[in-house]
């Protein structure tokens, strides 16, 4: 019979055996299933910049504090359209090089805002590269740290062609004939986190996260019986992030909305158009990228109420009907 | 034994219900869900038993406030004889000198023996029993017969790993104090995601482990009564893990990390230096066992071996890439990083408590039996629970579900342990006031069972929803890896270096020590678990990210006082360190065996 307490050897070899044992069933097999993953019909696989970016993610260790799971419970439906699935993963996480693993995207912290579809909720790379060279540049409440290292000071004189200067307001840096310029690390990153867009499944999109409290669900419910979509959230889910919760921008980066005459114009047309198509008619702010894809008319309609009717702007309701219209529009004229 | 049977039955009973409750995920009345109500009242404990120590030591100080009290009464009293008439005096002192020259012979009351303490019943002799600010602690008064290469292996792992906590606190601390002020620096090498890994590398491998594996090495050779097996092998370990932290910690600042997850962000090549280490250690450890003098293997060594096997295990498996692309390297992630907490550092300083407990209250552990119970649990169990950090992900829910289940089943070694320690405490209570070892044990025995179940109630399903990703999480790992790991590492070494150097650390800061310390964990845990619940329903209400990053920043500023007082607690710890070992070569071996009586009187 064994008896532990006196044969050393025996008791290393039980406690070793079984620890082995059970690590493979709990820990081994399951990895090596869920290594058997087959990617998504439309999966976009990373071209080389994006990964190129994806390595400067992994060295300035972003996975710190951002994660890229959307779980199946409703207070993450703000992060994607639908839970995360093994597929999602079948690009990003391969292993590095010889000497780094396949990287941990998934995250444990969530300091800052999940990254699953940073693609989609925030297509414009002047406010990625104006973000991470100062976040409180767009978000002034932001502990995210800055990364001045992945830009360069130089003198407006010997810019480049190809050089991408950076929009950066005025009270962040201001010295006369220099610019700042993002380096290659900073544009690969930025590829990268353009590139983070939820697949669409084959299926469509079925809403299968866990509600939450019952309380929060109802209200809602009734909210959006009641009258629509509420403008105001939607404006700062959407588009606060350049035009600012104050809708007066950054001087430099992003132009403000306050007084502003495409917003308060009594022809909503070319307000709308800039919303659906994007706008980049002015070299002295960034380019704003389109939202057709990504609202509906109902939302743009509350979105443009909200810009028109608040810090001061006081002009007619924008209604879906009017959105509907200048969407054929367009449409017809990308057909011709 | 039939009460105890009826209560393993009723628990059975419990628990399914316990977890089915877990199943309808709402949050109309969070505050009444079980593992938000379980951790309240496991933070209780905590308090109540602070509170119970400061209360005892209070009396202390009010009992000498008294006796101070009557001092001043008495000098009231000569004031009075100042004021008497001469006549009076006179007449008072005559009666005086009367009754003085009264005397007895001198051996009315005594025998004619000598007065002595034969049977050593006399432990200590007050010297200073005015002392009101400070209970004096009982002095060590034995010292142990130890080889002097031993004790040098000894110091120099808790020396090396002194420095390792006082440097990775202090990048701790800088790190808190970013959430405050993201402007602080604007250096690659200091920004927030290449600091925290080395952080928290530098705390785990330098401080816990060096400190561990050091210890380690006294237990091991005293309760084999063996000589080491090898020593120059103890110090090509000591320079393979001290070269591990150091190159580990320069690449994670110059941007070099092995995909970001958490406790394996040291590079291969850099961390099978450190495996190494760990084959190297078992190896001169198991050999020193083997060849024991007296028959049994003893329940420390039991946890030591295996925890070192294990980690080796669990090294290798981190980091062999066959089974690692797509989720299958987040399954390992999850079995890594807690198998890493539970399986290495928990193991093996349960070990060093199994031998340094009672050695420090000079009597045997409550019960053998209670530690092998422990012992095998803690194996079964342990290694199941990793996924529960991954609970809603897309990990497969089977995973998850045993994660939950066994999570629970972490009751039964984490009780047993507890017990077995408070067990071995009753009936030297006193000892608390008295010594100034034990209040150590007693709160790393505290939070080894409140941390435990905090982590296990934090795994269910109810609790995951709110705590997961948010503040919470760094509290627990602190509760944790500080609360119970650290306590009863600073417990040890208080406990065995004295004897080893025959120098004793200033009792003030000690004590300084350990209330800074205790306090600073306090305002740590308390300020990230209030913070990270608001953070979690603020998530679940459905508000705006930021609104989250906003109400968080008092809770911030909270932590980063908390980690500024155990920053302070540890440089005083390195100090008493220092004056514990400086020196410690040029005291005789004969000056230590000095007999009971002589160092005592």
């Amino acid at each position: 019979m064994l008896n532990f307490h006196k044969e050393h050897k025996n008791l290393v070899l039980a406690a070793g055996g079984v620890f082995i044992a059970l690590s493979i069933l709990i820990a081994i097999v399951p990895a090596f299933q869920m290594q058997g993953t087959e990617p998504i019909p439309d999966e976009k696989p990373l071209t080389a910049e994006e990964r190129e970016g994806l390595h400067v993610y992994v060295s300035e260790n972003c996975m710190a504090c951002h994660t890229q799971q959307v779980r199946n419970i409703e207070m993450d439906n703000m992060w994607g359209s639908r839970p995360s699935i093994p597929s999602d993963y079948y690009y990003s996480k391969k292993r590095l090089d010889v000497w780094r693993q396949s990287p941990s995207v998934l995250g444990s912290e969530r300091t800052g805002p999940d990254l699953t579809d940073i693609g989609n909720r925030q297509p414009s790379e002047d406010w990625h590269l104006l973000h991470l060279y100062n976040p409180r540049a767009v978000v002034s409440a932001s502990v995210m740290p800055s990364y001045p290292w992945l830009f360069r000071e130089v003198d407006s004189a010997l810019l480049k062609k190809d050089d991408k200067v950076v929009a950066v307001p005025k009270e962040l840096f201001n010295k006369p004939g220099k610019k700042i310029i993002a380096s290659n690390d900073a544009l690969r990153l930025v590829d990268y986190l353009k590139y983070l867009k939820q697949t669409e499944l084959p299926g469509g999109t079925i809403n299968d996260f866990i509600p939450a409290l019952k309380k929060i669900q109802a209200e809602r419910n009734e909210g959006q019986q009641a009258g629509g979509l509420d403008g105001a959230k939607l404006f700062s889910q959407v588009c606060a992030a350049c035009h600012q919760e104050t809708g007066k921008g950054i001087v430099g980066a992003f132009p403000s909305l306050v007084g502003s005459t495409i917003v308060t114009d009594g022809d909503t047309e070319k307000l709308i158009r800039v919303v659906l198509q994007g706008y980049d008619a002015r070299t002295d702010y960034g380019v704003m990228p389109p939202f057709g894809d990504q609202l509906t008319d109902e939302e743009i309609a509350a979105i443009l109420t909200h810009e028109r009717s608040s810090w001061g702007n006081d002009a007619a309701p924008v209604t879906a009907d009017d959105v509907a219209k200048v969407r054929q529009y367009v449409e017809m004229e990308l057909n011709k | 034994m039939k009460k105890c049977k009826m209560v393993i039955l009723l628990f059975l009973v419990i628990l399914p219900n316990i977890l089915s409750a877990q199943e309808k995920i709402t949050t109309d009345n969070w505050l009444s869900s079980p593992g938000i109500i379980g951790t309240f009242v496991l933070i209780a404990i905590v308090m109540i038993i602070a509170i119970v120590i400061l209360f005892v030591k209070i009396n202390g100080y009010i009992d000498s406030l008294k006796r101070r009290q009557i001092d001043t009464n008495k000098m009231a009293f000569d004031d009075e004889l100042v004021a008497l008439d001469d006549a009076d005096i006179d007449a008072i002192l005559e009666k005086r000198k009367a009754a003085l020259k009264y005397k007895l012979k001198g051996n009315e009351l005594s025998g004619s023996a000598i007065a002595s303490d034969d049977k050593g019943l006399i432990q200590r002799v007050e010297k200073d029993p005015n002392n009101a600010y400070f209970d004096e602690k009982k002095k060590t008064s034995l010292s142990l017969e130890t080889p002097l290469e031993l004790k040098k292996i000894v110091i120099y792992y808790i020396g090396a790993a002194t420095l390792w906590l006082v440097l990775g606190t202090l990048i701790g601390q800088y790190l808190g104090m970013k959430f405050v002020w993201p402007e602080m620096d604007h250096q690659s090498w200091l920004s927030f995601g290449r600091l925290r890994p080395v952080h928290t590398n530098m705390v785990f491998w330098g401080w816990s482990s060096l400190a561990m594996i050091g210890l380690g090495y006294f237990v091991i050779a005293r309760t084999s009564n063996n000589k080491i097996h090898n020593y120059s092998w103890a110090w090509t370990a000591w320079a393979l893990i001290n070269a591990t932290v150091l190159l580990g910690s320069l690449a994670l600042m110059a941007g070099i990390n092995n995909g970001g997850g958490e406790y394996r962000e040291y590079i291969w090549p850099i961390m099978l230096m450190f495996a190494i280490g760990l084959i190297i250690t078992f190896i001169n450890f198991y050999k020193t066992v083997a060849t024991r003098k007296i028959s049994e293997i003893y329940i420390s060594n039991w946890f030591i071996l295996a925890s070192l096997i294990w980690t080796i295990v669990l090294a290798i498996i981190g980091y062999l890439p066959f089974y690692q692309d797509g989720l299958g390297e987040t399954v390992i992630q999850g079995y890594y990083m807690h198998q890493g907490v539970g399986m290495w550092f928990m193991t093996f300083t349960l070990g060093l408590v199994y031998y340094y407990l009672p050695s420090a209250l000079n009597k045997p552990i409550y019960s053998y039996s209670l530690g092998v119970l422990a012992f095998w649990t803690q194996m079964l169990f342990y290694t199941m629970i990793g996924t529960h950090h991954f609970v809603f992900s897309p990990l497969p829910w089977w995973l998850q579900t045993i994660a939950i289940v066994f999570s629970a089943g972490m009751v039964i070694p984490v009780v047993a342990g507890t017990t077995n320690f408070l067990m071995t405490m009753k009936g030297s209570w006193n000892h608390i006031s008295k010594s100034y070892v034990l209040p150590f044990f007693l709160v790393g025995t505290i939070f080894y069972f409140v941390g435990s179940m905090q982590g296990s109630v934090q795994a269910f399903r109810f609790t995951n929803f709110v705590w997961h990703f948010t503040d919470f999480n760094v509290a627990h790992s602190h509760m944790t890896m500080y609360g119970i790991v650290a306590f009863f590492l600073w417990a040890c070494i208080y406990a065995i270096l004295p004897k080893l150097t025959g120098r004793e650390p200033s009792q003030v800061l000690v004590g300084g020590h350990f209330w800074l310390a205790f306090i600073g964990l306090f305002a740590y845990m308390i300020s990230l678990m209030a913070g990270g619940t608001y953070k979690g329903l603020s998530w679940i209400e459905g508000n705006a990210f930021i609104e989250s990053v906003i109400l968080m920043k008092p809770y911030w500023v909270w932590r980063a006082v908390g980690g500024s007082l155990m920053f302070i607690s540890h440089l005083i710890f390195a100090y008493n360190f220092y004056y514990m070992v400086i020196g410690y070569k040029k005291i005789k071996s004969s000056v230590l065996a000095k007999p009971i009586e002589e160092i005592t009187v």
